[in-house]
């Protein structure tokens, strides 16, 4: 049970944003900036970022939905499973699990990424903006975690609702507009 | 040593701001929301405690300093800021910011690690849903903040007077209004 009253249609994050419109609104700029706007990094490489941070954080929800997304993004299942569970063997290219290895050490904790990690991202040809923008959305999504479990949110275990959910995301990014969850619901 | 070529006349998080404009907008936009603007039941001064608590968890110096500062403007109060960093259980606050700042703690872990009871304890002492809400939002935007700041290795400068300057600015204007420059201080 969620520790304040949230929709009951709505579970895990959706919810929550729903709760307190004012604070959602500046969040899904940011994520939509971050995960949909213009990017030398790909969608679908992006959301790699935001699953394996969730991950990290053992948070279901989020793992699961940006999990679903990146599939969804890339066209198969098997990238985003062994970026999260077998990073330094995954097929991402060496600029990509570079920049994977500094979202995984932010997650800890700011402090964890070292001038080694971004020195080889940038040989692998990581640019100033990719580096900053994969420390943001992994600190982002340090943020999510917490909020979807710091609420007591309630996080669905059918897989069929993060793929709906998947869908919205990847249809309509993050910001809000009427409807957006009317698919949501089996 | 930043970790990316960020300009040196700006502190912390205002380098990131000036290097990346499209995102600052809605971080502020955050801020200016969940610590400034009038809010039911929750003064700044108690918003931004709970934000320098949290920073201080994570031993953001950048983060914990600057809203330390802020929060003393608010409050008119430097003592309560430094108990509060010390041990929020023996600081001359309210016994509803104590509970919601354990709240804010147990979120700074790990969204897990709040507790039923730790809600029931806040909600006790007359903590209200919003305010549960926004205590593990604080808490939450702050993990993301203090990530940014030292993800990156912002240089945290050492001077308190600066951080005072960049404080009252804050506490008195919000976080809408353009950073000002500072003397580059240097020692990496």
């Amino acid at each position: 049970m969620p520790y304040i009253p949230l929709d009951v249609n709505l579970p895990g994050i959706t919810g929550i944003l729903n709760y307190r419109p004012e604070t959602a609104l500046p969040i899904r700029q940011l994520t939509h900036i971050l995960l949909r706007g213009d990017s030398s990094l790909t969608q679908g490489e992006r959301e790699l970022i935001a699953t394996i941070v969730s991950y990290g954080n053992e948070c279901k929800f989020c793992t699961a939905a940006h999990t679903a997304a990146a599939d969804l993004l890339l066209g198969e299942k098997e990238t985003a499973d062994v970026v999260k569970r077998d990073l330094l063997n995954a097929p991402v290219s060496a600029k990509m699990k570079a920049l994977l290895i500094i979202a995984r050490a932010v997650q800890v904790s700011g402090k964890n990424v070292s001038s080694e990690m971004t020195s080889t991202a940038k040989s692998e040809g990581a640019t100033d903006l990719e580096i900053h923008d994969t420390v943001l959305i992994a600190a982002l999504f340090s943020l999510y975690n917490r909020l979807v479990d710091g609420l007591a949110s309630v996080t669905p275990t059918d897989s069929a609702f993060y793929e709906r959910l998947a869908n919205i995301l990847v249809d309509k990014g993050y910001l809000p507009s009427e409807n957006r969850y009317a698919g949501l619901k089996a | 040593m930043p970790h990316i070529d960020l300009p040196k006349e700006y502190p912390g998080i205002r380098s990131l701001f000036v290097f990346r404009p499209e995102t600052a907008v809605p971080l502020n936009a955050l801020v200016q929301t969940l610590l400034h603007n009038p809010h039911p039941t929750l003064s700044p001064g108690e918003r931004e405690l709970i934000a320098t608590y949290v920073s201080s968890l994570n031993i953001c110096q950048y983060c914990a300093t600057i809203h330390g500062a802020i929060a003393k403007h608010h409050l008119h109060n430097g003592d309560v800021v430094e108990r509060v960093k010390s041990n929020p259980d023996t600081a001359p606050i309210s016994n509803k910011l104590k509970a919601l700042l354990k709240i804010a703690g147990k979120t700074q872990l790990s969204g897990k690690e709040v507790r039923e009871s730790d809600v029931e304890a806040a909600r006790k002492e007359g903590a209200t849903d919003i305010e549960i809400h926004d205590t593990v939002l604080i808490a939450a935007a702050f993990c993301m903040f203090n990530r940014y700041v030292d993800g990156l290795a912002t240089w945290a400068p050492d001077d308190p007077e600066v951080y005072d300057r960049m404080g009252k600015q804050r506490a008195e204007e919000g976080y809408l209004t353009p950073p000002f420059k500072i003397q580059p201080q240097h020692k990496n």
